[in-house]
This record gives structure tokens, sequence and C-alpha cells, in this order.
């Protein structure tokens, strides 16, 4: 039996490629499904909000610009890196979830195969969604799929890491930036993935992680100026249609929470990556 | 240079027949509609062309459910080839009776008839002959197979493109299989009632296409009627929002395609006549009553003098007057209000500070009227340069470098188009690439097609018109939320 005492991790924010605590100090306690105490999380603020937003659009330009190609060997080398934390994800997942091994493992599983599955869209979407337009005139005139910009993700509260990457990682293979709010009372894992994403070739601010709560940080990050979208599927129940509504003065791209948390294990399509893909229409004459 | 002295040559308007009075087109039937009537005017010559029929919240509730009752058991059941041999039927009508639609398109919104003849009202007909050849064919728009119609669809458009803005919201929608509830522009209801005949003339099954005539108040009972499936929304940004509001946790999917305030960059390298002329097409376009625009032009610092001056020297030669006359370049701005709109922008340019051009014009001394106007000196804070005016208002700056032109372009709220103009076949692709916009225009300008996706980016809306992108605004499939 090994007597040593375990080194525990301090659990804090993911802005810009760092781990700053919450500017304004606070935390708030995590437990498990029973009750006991797992950390003491960061409780972000509206600064840290705001903070993110800034470093989610710092980063947009590399992101977006990043060849198609490029981000899908990103997106690939975070399936990778979680590989390697296999059993640390399990043992999250359960604990905050309150999941058997098996349960929790089939969780982890599939999550690391979500990342796999998009990283694969990153080249196919202009194939998919765009296309050259048989205009009736001399022009060569063609579609793409562009980014939207900013995306700030509600991420789900039941569903802490297979749903966290099944709303995030759909919003990066599209070549947005993200600020996740993370579930609030299950944050551990995303906090783990946070780790995952600093140590994979995800450029700093391409997503920032917000431990704390939707219900404060989904006013804000609605009404920031400077968000393009946003995925209200994390919204507290009640929420959600103000939020709508603050999104709509800057014209946001919304996605809507579902009546209740989807089953995370189906086919996403590409239901999740079309509300915050823009599409550019060039036109240029045809001549000599 | 001196203009050449055309005799008028009007188009005669004798092919249009407007009735005294219009109701609204409501299952299949021209009604009386409940609220107060209001005039239409034509904005050459405040001539009063009609009265016709505002719909109130009720009106708008009979049409919804004439839409939803179609949808159910007429529309929506309809064998799909059949829905879109009706939608051929309306395209083959639209072109036999072209030149009644243009004139009566040119009266009621004073655009000339040049415009409403060669490009209003063609391109409406070819948008009904596009999405017509859809209706069959849904399962290969990309939503996985057997796509459904989202149902009863409320669209309300602007006054800009009357006819042309009916046939990119109807022809999608009837195509996908949904059924629909339009309001017309308050301005500019008579083509939409001249259409409501078509849709007679081809048999079209009542309540398929219900025309509610009205202003904000009759779009707003439309946006909010809680049986209304789908809203799609052409017009200002400012309404767009309170729309978006309005549907804020319902269950209605919405597209918004909103205001603009395009960039339209002219490197040193451009062509200049064409530039010109296409800078000329850019804003002068339909009065400048166009959403996409070139209403801020880039011109590169090098060639910005020499592109003035031939600037000026073609707008001498635009002829500002009566819409019918075949000549005319430039007709009417549509309405009192938005005339004043363009007068007051245009003078607080001048009070911030930038430089007046207008070309020597003579303007009839009824109706509501602008000359082409240039402003130089132009900051990218003033509001001429930030806000869009919607008339024949050109804002003029300079820049040095591409990553300039890129930057300033993008220093907008808005993301509908730009153009540029450049000889040099990467640079147009670099430039076009990071170019926050819809639609990119290079070395041409204005130029639109059933096949081409339009809309905007940013504060200029969402979701696309044309294409497979429109189709889909209509549908939802497995793969959609």
């Amino acid at each position: 039996m090994n007597d040593r005492l375990a080194v525990r991790k301090t659990y804090k924010l993911y802005v810009n490629g760092a781990f700053p605590r919450s500017e304004s100090g606070r935390t708030y306690e995590v437990t498990d499904v029973k009750g006991h105490f797992l950390a003491n999380a960061a409780w972000a603020s509206r600064k840290d909000a705001r903070d993110a937003v800034v470093a989610a659009r710092g980063a947009f330009a590399k992101w977006s610009g990043a060849t198609a190609y490029n981000r899908g060997q990103v997106l690939y080398r975070v399936a990778e890196v979680m590989e390697g934390r296999h059993v640390q994800f399990c043992a999250e997942v359960a604990a905050v979830e309150g999941l058997s091994a098996s349960k929790a493992r089939a969780a982890v599983d599939a999550a690391i195969d979500r990342w796999v599955w998009y990283a694969g869209w990153t080249d196919k979407l202009a194939a998919v969604l765009g296309g050259a337009n048989p205009v009736a005139g001399p022009y060569f005139d063609f579609s793409i799929p562009e980014p939207t910009g900013v995306v700030a993700v509600l991420a789900p509260q039941q569903s802490s890491l297979l749903g966290l990457v099944s709303v995030l990682a759909p919003v990066l293979a599209g070549g947005n930036t993200a600020v996740v709010v993370t579930s609030k009372e299950r944050p551990i894992p995303a906090v783990t993935l946070a780790e995952v994403l600093a140590t994979s070739d995800v450029p700093g601010g391409v997503v920032n992680v917000l431990t704390g709560d939707a219900e404060e940080l989904g006013t804000w990050l609605a009404e920031h100026a400077d968000v393009d979208g946003i995925d209200l599927t994390g919204a507290p129940a009640g929420r959600a249609m103000e939020f709508e509504r603050e999104a709509a003065g800057t014209v946001k791209r919304v996605v809507r929470p579902p009546a209740t948390e989807p089953d995370w294990t189906a086919d996403p399509g590409l239901s999740r990556m079309t509300p915050f893909l823009e599409t550019k229409t060039v036109w240029h004459p045809i001549g000599v | 240079m001196s203009v050449f002295e055309y005799a008028p040559a009007p188009e005669s308007r004798s092919i249009v027949d407007i009735q005294p009075s219009y109701g609204l087109f409501i299952d299949g039937e021209f009604v009386d509609g409940t609220g107060e009537a209001f005039k239409s005017v034509n904005p050459a010559t405040e001539e009063v062309l009609t009265e016709v029929s505002a719909g109130s919240e009720a009106d708008v509730d009979r049409a919804v459910t004439a839409a939803r009752r179609a949808f159910t058991r007429v529309w929506g059941p309809m064998r799909p080839a059949d829905r879109g041999k009706y939608l051929f039927r309306i395209a083959r009508l639209l072109q036999e009776r072209a030149r009644e639609f243009a004139v009566l398109e040119s009266l009621d919104n004073g655009k000339p008839i040049r415009e409403s003849r060669d490009v209003d009202v063609p391109l409406a007909a070819a948008h009904f002959f596009y999405y017509a050849g859809w209706a069959d064919k849904l399962d290969h728009a990309g939503l996985g197979t057997s796509p459904r119609p989202l149902g009863v669809a409320g669209q309300v458009i602007p006054w800009n493109f009357p006819l042309l803005m009916l046939a990119w919201k109807v022809a999608p929608a009837l195509a996908a299989g949904n059924t629909v509830v339009l309001k017309p522009a308050e301005t500019t209801p008579l083509s939409a009632l001249l259409f409501a005949e078509v849709c007679q003339q081809a048999d079209l099954p009542p309540g398929v296409v219900n025309i509610v005539t009205g202003a904000g108040e009759t779009g707003r009972a439309v946006v909010e009627h809680r049986d209304v499936d789908k809203v799609a929304f052409t017009g200002s940004t400012e309404v767009g929002k309170s729309i978006a509001r309005a549907v804020a946790g319902t269950h209605k999917s919405l597209t918004l395609e909103l205001g603009g305030k395009a960039a339209n960059i002219v490197f040193d390298d451009a062509p200049i006549d064409q530039a010109v002329e296409g800078i000329v097409q850019g804003i002068f376009f339909n009065q400048g009553h166009v959403c996409c625009a070139g209403s801020r032009l880039l011109v590169q610092e090098s060639i910005h003098d020499e592109v003035i001056a031939s600037l000026q020297r073609r707008i001498g030669t635009l002829r500002v007057g009566d819409p019918l006359d075949k000549n005319t370049d430039i007709g009417a701005i549509n309405s009192a209000e938005q005339l004043a709109r363009i007068k007051e922008l245009s003078d607080y340019g001048e009070t911030e500070g930038a430089t007046r051009w207008q070309p020597a014009c003579d303007l009839p001394d009824r109706g509501y009227w602008f000359p082409p106007t240039i402003f130089t000196d132009v900051s990218p804070a003033h509001r001429i340069a930030r806000e869009e005016v919607f008339g024949p208002v050109l804002s003029v700056l300079t820049f040095r470098t591409p990553d300039e032109a890129v930057a300033k372009a993008n220093n907008s709220t808005y993301g509908l188009s730009a153009g540029i103009w450049s000889e040099k076949g990467s640079r147009i692709l670099k430039v076009a690439n990071q170019l926050r916009a819809g639609v990119v225009w290079a070395n041409t300008f204005n130029k639109f097609d059933p096949t081409s996706p339009f809309g905007g980016y940013k504060q200029s809306g969402y979701g696309r018109e044309g294409g497979r992108h429109g189709l889909t605004a209509y549908l939802k499939g497995a793969d959609r939320p």
C-alpha cells in the first residue's frame, strides 16, 4: 500500500493559453454526485469573460487563416493527447456524473472519437457546403463557408465531457474561436480538457474555458458586442429566451437550447457546424 | 463633357390597369382588410396611384389560418413534381406579363424602367424558374433524405426591389413545401398584388400564397403570429434586431437580410474606366436604394484624383428624371421620408467636414428627387462613412496599402457586400479572402443570380437567399436541430 500523500491540483480558468485564477478571487466548491469535496473551482467573473473574448478575438485571424489541413491535424492532436489521459478522464467523469466505470469509459471514448470525427471535417466543409454557382452571365461565381468569428459556448450542464466536446469541437472545426462556459456543477473534466488543449498545438486564445455560472456569464456573453455567435445549449432553464433577446442586439447567430439535454452519442451531422459558418460568394467576370 | 440631347422616350403606362382600390389576398381571393386603408403614391409625381387595404391583426390571423390549412391539406401532401410545375407556371406567367410588371414597378417604386425591365422582373422570373426545379429534388439539398418543410412562412419585404424580394422569399419557400404569408412594403404594394393575380392565373391552390398589405404594425402581426413557423425579413438592421428579439424563445426559425455599408476598393492597378463604371453601378443603381450598394469608395491614394475626376465626368452624363423614360439612369427617391433621411445624412456629412459634390442637374418640380452625390475628404468616423444612407450618395476614403484597405473595409458593423478593382488576380483572391462580407464582387458590382447565395456577415444578417443555401433556409432535416 502506497502511503504517499497525493499532490492535488488547483483548478483554474484557461484564458489566452494560460491558466489564471479568476481576477475576482472567487471560487466555489465542487463535489462529486455524493457530495464529497472534489475541488474549489475558479468562479469566473465578468472581467474574466471579457478577457476571454479579447483572447478569442486575438486568436481568430491565425486560427481561421490556418489551412484546413492544419486545423484538422491540430484537432486530431487533441484526440491523441486526450487518449494519454484516458484514465484520468474516466475517473473524473465517473466522479462528477456519478457514472459506473464502464459508462464513464464509454463517454470518454466517445468524446475522444468525436474530436477525430470533427478533425476529418475541416477540409471537407468547403466541398460539401460551397461550390461554383452557374450564374446566367459571363462570371465565375463561387461560394465558400467561412467561420463566423468568436463564438460563446454555454456547455451542457449534465454531460461534462462528451457534451462539452460535442459543442466545442464543431465550433473549432469551422475555424471559429471559442469562449466556453463549463457545466457549473461538473467543471472538472473541462479543466482537464483545457490542459489537453494547452498541450495539443491549439494556439493560445482559440479556446478559452471559464468555470462558473452560465446564468451570469451567459448574460454578459450574449450582450458582448465582440461575440459573433452563441450556443445556448447549457443555458439555465428559463434564461435562454432572455439570452437570445440580448444576442439580438448585435445580430448574433444563436443556437437555441434543446428542451432536454440530447443524447450526445448520436451522430451530430452538420447541425452544430453550420450555425457558426457564414457563406461568402465571390464574383469575377470572365473575359479577355 | 456635354450630355447628348435625347428626346423623351417614355414607356407607355397603358399596359397597366391600376384599380382604384385593392384588398388583401387571402385564401385565393381578394378581400377587404379591416385596418385603415392607405394610399400608394407614384414617387416621381406624388400622384396617388390607388388605395390599398391595411391588414389588421385579425386579417393576418385569417391569412395564417388559410396558409396553415393549405399547408396541411394541399401543398404539403402534394406530389413534389406538381409543386414544381406550379412554380414553373408562375415563372412563365411573370415572363409573359413582364412589361406590365416592369411599368407597374417603376410607377410605384420610382426606379428607372431600364432597371425594372432588365433586372427586377427577369430576375424575379428566374428565381421562380430556378427554385421550381428544386421542388422534387429536396433529397439532394444536403439535409439528408426526406427533409421536411417548416410550415407557414411569414415574410416581410422592403420597398427597394418589391417584386424581386417577393420572388427571393416566395420561390424557395414554396419549392420546399411551405406556404406563405407575405407583407409587402407600405410604399410599394402594387407588384405584390399583381403577383396575386398571377397566382390566380396559375391556379395555385388557395392559401398557398397570401399577401397582406400594410405598414409596420401589419408586419409585426405576421412576425409575432403564434402559428408562423418561419420568419424571413429583408430590411433595416434596426427592425431586424427587433424581429430577432420577437422570435427569441419561440420555435420559429429566422433569416435576416439587413443593411450594409459596402466598401468598394479600387487599387492603383485597376482598369480605371471599368472601375468608374463599376463605382457608378455600385452606388447609383436603383438610386442607391440597395442594401449591398457600394457606398464607401476606398481608393488608393496615388490614383485618387484621377478616379474622382473620371467619376465626376461620368456622373455628369447620368440622366435623372422620369422613371418611365427609357433613357433615365436615376429615378425618383421612393418616399418623402427616405428623401428626408438622405438629406439629413448628407447635410451631416458637410457638418462633419466632408466635401460635397453634385453635378449640375435639373430635377423635376414634383416628386422626390436627390441628385447623384459624392463626398470626398470623408473620415472613417463620419456618419456618412458608417451609416447606411440608402440613397445616391457615395463617400470616398483613401488608403495606401492593401492591409489598410482591408482594415478600413472591415471597419463596419455591417458585412453584406464589398467590391475589389484590380488587374492582379492573386491580390483579388487574397483581399476577397480577408473581407468580412457575404458577397464580394471583383471587377464587377451589384450582380445577382438565383443560383448564387446572397446574404450578410455581422449585423447585415444571417441566412442566405439564392442557390441551395436559400432552399435550406426553408427546410429541416435530420441534420438540423
